[in-house]
């Protein structure tokens, strides 16, 4: 009735090689980062994965992917059914954490009534959206992450609307910890990790994924393309503590972001409006300088 | 055993809490609660007590409050919730992933009439829409059959050879608000009757298991057809439960399909719910008065009883289903399985459906009366016939 097979978490990684995920896949790298962070911490977790490519990576009955208690949920429903796991881990003081690994779909739509009141109870889990910014598992179609000017599936010729600030939305909810996370600087990824594991809490993880199948890139490009978001100030990182204070991980350099969208197919360069793209970047990076000069960490 | 003057939704808040309570000394207690007239006296209920082990948490929907009792059935802890009509319907997506995952969660519904337009009275069309999500039903009469049927419920799910949710269902108002003397169970006596839950299948944080992924279709069907041989396990599940209940508490909390005066009756009214409750008065006057007829009242609804409902009706030559549901299109749904479960076997009968009760609606022993006339005029069965329409005539063939 279950895939059962039973080898404990110390003798195996988060996710085993073997898996069928397609190369240059953010989340995959992002999965293994996760691992080793804990397996750092000597700490173990449950996944609770909603429906998105981080289950499809479980691959197919009997056998599973991941080598961490894994349960699949309904789209909308990780946060809930992670405060129940929680709730009955707790009551029987078991170890490890509740994690919640879910795509910008589960998080920024369809799942978000679901993660805002998890947040607001101030359940003790750690969410982490891998965001590729689109319905990935479907083939691509646009999300309330797909950012401006990106043509998916339903939106043939680019998205009219802006990306959802999700970062500002669970900051709102004062949680303990949310923090931004990229596969091209590991080290702040594993730190990130280590803050989080060491918070109690709701915390809420964001994590730039790229994913070469929508973004139309080339996989082998995929670090560099998040790592041209990161310092051109396109997706910086950062960390808010309690909703209220902030501290920015990299500053961004200010590479010019117009590499970032040259080098994926789903922009269309001609439509693409570099100039106010650039007067983002440096608006966001100045409102993030001013936040974390005005209200660091203690 | 104290009795107490209780309503139904009192009733079913009481056995669900006992029943999360005496699995403290095993992975304990946790729930997803979420509002909804009729039943929200229950999560109400539920709220307030004070659990030894187990936490209520309150949500933003009816589809997270399945979802956290989920989360807590997966990982092996006993689980509940409660809802009604619209709310059953925001909910059904994590109902239906409760029965494929084989959880053993317990749900009250106060059956309520789905919107629109807004109407918060009677009709059992909200947990019927249910029917195929692998969940065991019941529908009660009274508010000691809501709350023994509640705990029984959870021996009964929990059980190996069974491993399926269970509905406790009970009418919008006509119980859930109304006040009637009910026994209540003490906690010890509800400890002995409720085993620790061991669910075969739970997480383990040290076990590298994943619940839910990928299956190949012939895996799936299997799993499907686990389902179907436990639906078959569970009537003589249910009579253990049963066994088991009444030399405990001291009570028979009641068969599976409970018949009146049918032995040698030619005519039977197939019934479930408080429509048991009137139509049992009409059959005892009019036996007094030398007529044969019988009722049956279907507690259970799925699995579906098929070969006793048709054991009851051996002398019968006329059956009258009464639905206090509609399914659109088709007719009333208590309607099409009794006639499924005679076809074939007893094809001599003549089954006819009378939609009663709906949206509300009162069904009075003069509404039972007509149904009669109307079953005793026929040379044949026709079209489901509507009551209570007030603008013209019944709809009849």
């Amino acid at each position: 009735m279950t895939a059962t097979a039973t080898i404990h978490q110390s003798e195996q990684c988060l996710l085993r090689p073997g898996n069928t995920n397609c190369g240059g896949c953010g989340m995959s790298v992002g999965l293994t980062m996760l691992g080793r962070a804990l397996a750092e911490a000597g700490d173990t977790c449950t996944l609770v994965i909603p429906a998105c490519c981080g289950i499809v990576t479980a691959g197919a009955f009997p056998t599973t992917s991941y080598g961490v208690p894994t349960i699949a949920t309904t789209f909308a429903s990780s946060p809930a059914v992670a405060s129940g796991v929680e709730t009955i881990r707790n009551l029987n003081d078991e170890p490890g954490h509740v994690i919640c690994w879910a795509g910008d779909g589960g998080t920024y739509d369809i799942g978000l009534a679901t993660l805002s009141a998890a947040a607001e109870r101030n359940e003790n889990i750690i969410y982490i959206c891998y965001d590729n910014e689109i319905y990935g598992n479907t083939g691509g179609q646009r999300s309330s992450a797909t950012p401006a000017g990106a043509r998916t599936s339903t939106t043939p010729q680019g998205k009219a609307e802006n990306k959802k600030d999700i970062m500002s939305i669970m900051a709102a909810h004062r949680i303990p910890y949310a923090a931004t996370l990229s596969i091209a600087h590991p080290d702040d990824f594993a730190h990130k990790i280590s803050t989080a594991l060491s918070i109690e809490g709701m915390r809420f993880l964001l994590l730039h994924s790229p994913c070469p199948t929508g973004w139309k890139s080339e996989p082998e490009d995929s670090v560099k393309l998040v790592r041209l978001a990161v310092s051109s100030g396109l997706f910086p990182l950062y960390e808010v503590y309690d909703g209220v204070t902030y501290r920015v991980n990299v500053e961004p350099d200010g590479t010019d972001p117009a590499e970032y969208f040259l080098r994926q197919r789903r922009f269309d360069d001609e439509e693409i409006d570099l100039n106010a793209t650039r007067r983002d970047c440096s608006d966001r990076t100045q409102r993030l300088q001013a936040l974390a000069t005005q209200y660091p960490p203690d | 055993m104290p009795v107490e003057v209780i309503t139904g939704n009192h009733a079913a808040g009481y056995a669900l809490s006992v029943a999360g309570e005496a699995n403290r000394t095993a992975r304990g207690v946790a729930c997803g609660i979420y509002p909804i007239t009729p039943q929200t006296e229950i999560v109400e209920y539920v709220a307030r007590f004070p659990f030894s082990k187990g936490r209520v948490v309150p949500v933003e929907s009816e589809h997270s409050a399945m979802a956290v009792s989920m989360g807590a059935s997966m990982s092996g802890a006993r689980a509940f919730t409660a809802s009604s009509a619209n709310g059953l319907a925001y909910m059904a997506e994590n109902i239906m992933v409760t029965g494929y995952y084989r959880l053993p969660i317990v749900m009250v519904a106060v059956n309520r009439t789905l919107g629109p337009p807004w109407n918060i009275w009677a009709d059992q069309g909200d947990t019927l829409m249910l029917r195929d999500f692998a969940w065991l039903q019941f529908y009660c009469e009274n508010n000691q059959e809501v709350l023994d049927t509640t705990l029984l419920a959870f021996r009964l799910a929990e059980d190996r050879r069974v491993l399926l949710p269970v509905l406790t269902c009970m009418d919008a108002f006509i119980v859930s608000h109304t006040q009637t003397e009910t026994a209540l169970p003490e906690q010890d006596k509800v400890d002995r009757f409720l085993p620790d839950l061991d669910l075969p299948h739970r997480m383990h944080y040290d076990e590298a298991r994943t619940l839910g992924g990928l299956a190949w279709p012939h895996e799936e069907l299997s799993m499907r057809l686990e389902i179907d041989e436990a639906m078959k396990r569970v009537p003589d599940v249910y009579q253990e439960c049963r066994k088991s209940f009444t030399e405990i508490f001291g009570r028979d909390p009641g068969d599976l399909i409970q018949t009146f005066a049918t032995d040698d009756a030619e005519l039977v009214l197939v019934t479930s719910g408080t429509m048991a409750t009137t139509a049992r008065e009409v059959v005892r006057q009019r036996r007094a008065a030398g007529e044969k007829i019988g009722l049956v009242k279907l507690k259970m609804y799925r699995p579906f009883p098929e070969a006793v409902l048709r054991d009851a009706c051996q002398s019968a030559t006329r059956v009258a289903v009464l639905d206090r549901n509609y399914a659109a299109g088709s007719g009333g749904i208590f309607w099409q399985d009794t006639r499924a479960a005679f076809q074939g076997h007893r094809d001599d009968v003549l089954i006819q459906n009378y939609l009663t009760g709906l949206c509300g609606g009162d069904v009075t022993p003069a509404v039972i009366d007509d149904i009669l006339a109307d079953l005793t005029s026929r040379s044949e069965a026709g079209n489901p016939v509507w009551m209570g329409i007030e603008t013209g005539e019944k709809t009849r063939q």
